[in-house]
């Protein structure tokens, strides 16, 4: 069986395709998929030690820009794992958000994703995607450890031996691994293969995606439009590097889709936005409409669903990637441990709960967004409008206006792996919310966690078996209410497992780091 | 917790119920149900309490049950 036809997908970069390998191999991890998610996944593993087989069933990065919105929590993993500074220098940095009403100059609605301020690294960035692929991808080049095979498409999977038969222009091979981390995107082959389900609701309304390159100075913030001037129910602005700039724009349900992307039918809505004036080019146009779904398992014995191929959103709080690149960061730890024989794979479980509670909280936030853009009754048609209206003059209604929930990190503090809290806080960070970068002395916070349990803590501990970082400066101390002493655990992917006020090493034997 | 005021709370309740159907006065339907929203919307801001809104709501679900 001869690989997929991938000619329609226009390309970014391409590689060479990877002959074939003889079959029988066995690895310890192998990754279905190179998005976004698997690479991450892929870099993370590598940079731990382990030997991972990635496997693309394309010999490119897509040209196309699917996302664009990282959000502070997925560079925070990225600049973890080395990558994020790259992007940032790549990247148009933004944290205001603004909503707009027909043409009322004002905006109705603002908002600032990065509340907290004193971080290292902003609340959004925009980047193409296949940026953020390739600087994930040089960084895996630099591990001998880490193979990609492009163009070595899964035609076939049997879970109960964890083998593989993989698809290339020279034939096939089977392989077998230890734990398959199916990073296969929201049409999942392996999802299928395995018939298994993929629940939810599809939403009737079509986008129309035009990136354009112009040359114009405006803010870099996100600006969205309900009730347009140029028509169309909703637009949103958008500007990436290069020049170039993402107009997304609500068409209705009963359209033309090939008609919508002809150049002559986009430029009413580019130059309602633009103005006639600002001569632009065409990047990349198409229509999208989407779906909120989601397995009802992650984890399926050693075949692990990680990114689209678990759960998918629509894309108006930038959560399908950024979702996906946490469900990585929560993965790899656990798997490392597995893999090192630190911890039983039991611990791949609790991957199962947090991943769904990370996406159960991106789902819901996406359909209630979904809703507010798109009513589907006569009567949330009316309460859209009646919010919208209010919302021009008074200020209390403003909070209600929804154009997208952005992606921020998720808590999960019913997790077995947190332990409640033993004393009162009225400050800080709660078990099972991950940490809030600050300033120290010399360094930022995050910068002094590798990966690894750890302590914080507002002073040195004596003779501790974890890493202690200690918060020399007083807006961390004050940030995380250690200025009285106490010390917090904290988990390899920075979430807080634990905290005390009074801190005893043998508090330590409580808590999931112990088990 | 604040819980929600089930007995009567109004010293002149026909004033109010008339102020509530004078605000539709010459309304289509759509923009009656528009302004019912903004008076919701605006009374629950007013509330503050998920938790009175809630039970506002449970008890709307139970009296109207099965009539729709
Ligand atoms: C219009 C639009 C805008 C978006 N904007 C944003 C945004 O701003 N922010 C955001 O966070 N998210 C956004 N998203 C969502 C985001 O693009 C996805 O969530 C993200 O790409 C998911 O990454 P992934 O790695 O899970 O899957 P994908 O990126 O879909 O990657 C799947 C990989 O699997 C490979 N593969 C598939 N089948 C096989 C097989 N059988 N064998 C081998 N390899 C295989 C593919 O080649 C590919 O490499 C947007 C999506 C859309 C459609």
């Amino acid at each position: 069986m001869p690989r997929s036809d991938f000619s329609e997908i226009p390309r970014y970069k391409s590689f060479p395709v990877v002959p074939t390998v003889t079959s029988g191999a066995h690895h310890p991890v192998v990754i279905v998929g190179g998005g976004p998610v698997g690479l991450t996944a892929a870099l993370d593993l590598g940079q731990r030690g382990h030997e991972v087989v990635l496997l693309n069933q394309f010999d490119f990065i897509p040209g196309g820009s699917k996302a664009i919105c990282f959000a502070k929590r997925t560079l925070d993993i990225w600049n973890r794992l080395g990558v994020a500074q790259l992007m940032i220098e790549k990247g148009v940095v933004w944290n205001v958000g603004k909503v707009f009403r027909g043409d009322r100059k004002e905006p109705i609605f603002e908002f600032d994703m990065l509340a907290v301020k004193d971080q290292e690294m902003p609340g959004f960035i925009n980047l193409q995607q296949y940026y953020a692929e390739e600087y994930l991808l040089q960084a895996i080049d630099a591990l001998p450890n880490v193979t990609i095979r492009w163009g070595h498409e899964v035609c076939a999977i049997d879970p109960d031996k964890r083998q593989l038969t993989v698809e290339t222009d020279q034939g096939d091979y089977t392989m077998s691994a230890d734990w398959i981390l199916a990073c296969d995107g929201s049409k999942s082959p392996v999802r299928n293969m395995m018939n298994l389900d993929f629940a939810g609701r599809v939403f009737e309304d079509n986008f129309l995606i035009a990136d354009v390159k112009f040359q114009v100075e405006r803010p870099s913030e996100r600006w969205f439009w309900f009730d347009p001037p140029w028509g169309g129910a909703s637009a949103l602005l958008h500007k990436q590097p290069d020049n170039v700039w993402r107009l997304d724009f609500q068409l209705g349900w009963d359209i033309d889709r090939e008609a919508a992307i002809k150049p002559e039918n986009v430029a009413p809505y580019v130059e309602g936005m633009i103005g006639t004036e600002t001569p632009y080019e065409e990047e990349w146009y198409s229509v999208y409409t989407f779906q909120c779904r989601r397995m009802e398992r992650f984890v399926h014995d050693h075949v692990v669903f990680v990114g689209d191929s678990a759960h998918l959103v629509s894309p108006f709080g930038a959560r399908g990637c950024n979702g996906g690149v946490a469900d990585a960061d929560n993965l790899v730890w656990k798997l490392d441990a597995v893999l090192k024989g630190a911890a039983g794979p039991e611990l791949i479980e609790s991957y199962n709960d947090e991943a769904i509670t990370m996406a159960d909280e991106n789902i819901l936030n996406s359909t209630r967004s979904t809703d507010f853009m798109t009513p589907k009754s006569t009567v949330s048609k009316a309460f859209r409008d009646a919010v919208l209206d209010l919302a021009e003059d008074q200020e209390f209604a403003r909070p209600f206006v929804n154009s997208g929930r952005l992606s921020t990190a998720i808590s999960f503090p019913q997790s077995p792996l947190c332990t409640a809290d033993r004393d009162i806080w009225e400050k800080g960070i709660p078990p099972g919310s991950p940490i809030i970068d600050a300033p120290l002395r010399n360094s930022w916070l995050l910068q002094n966690l590798d990966g690894h349990w750890a302590l914080l803590a507002g002073r040195p501990i004596d003779n501790s078996p974890l890493p202690v970082v200690v918060l020399d400066h007083h807006m961390a101390r004050e940030r995380y209410d250690l200025s009285n002493g106490g010390a917090y655990l904290i988990r390899p992917d920075q979430y807080v497992a634990a905290r005390w006020k009074h801190f005893d090493l043998k508090d330590l034997g409580e808590t999931a780091w112990q088990a | 917790m604040a819980s929600l005021i089930t007995h009567p709370n109004l010293p002149h309740p026909d004033d109010i119920y008339g102020l509530l159907i004078g605000m539709h006065h010459e309304c289509d339907d759509g923009e009656s149900h528009k302004r019912n929203a903004m008076l919701i919307l605006s009374l629950a801001n007013h509330i503050g309490d998920e938790a009175v809104v809630r039970q506002a709501i449970a008890l709307v679900k139970q009296t109207s049950k099965g009539q729709s």
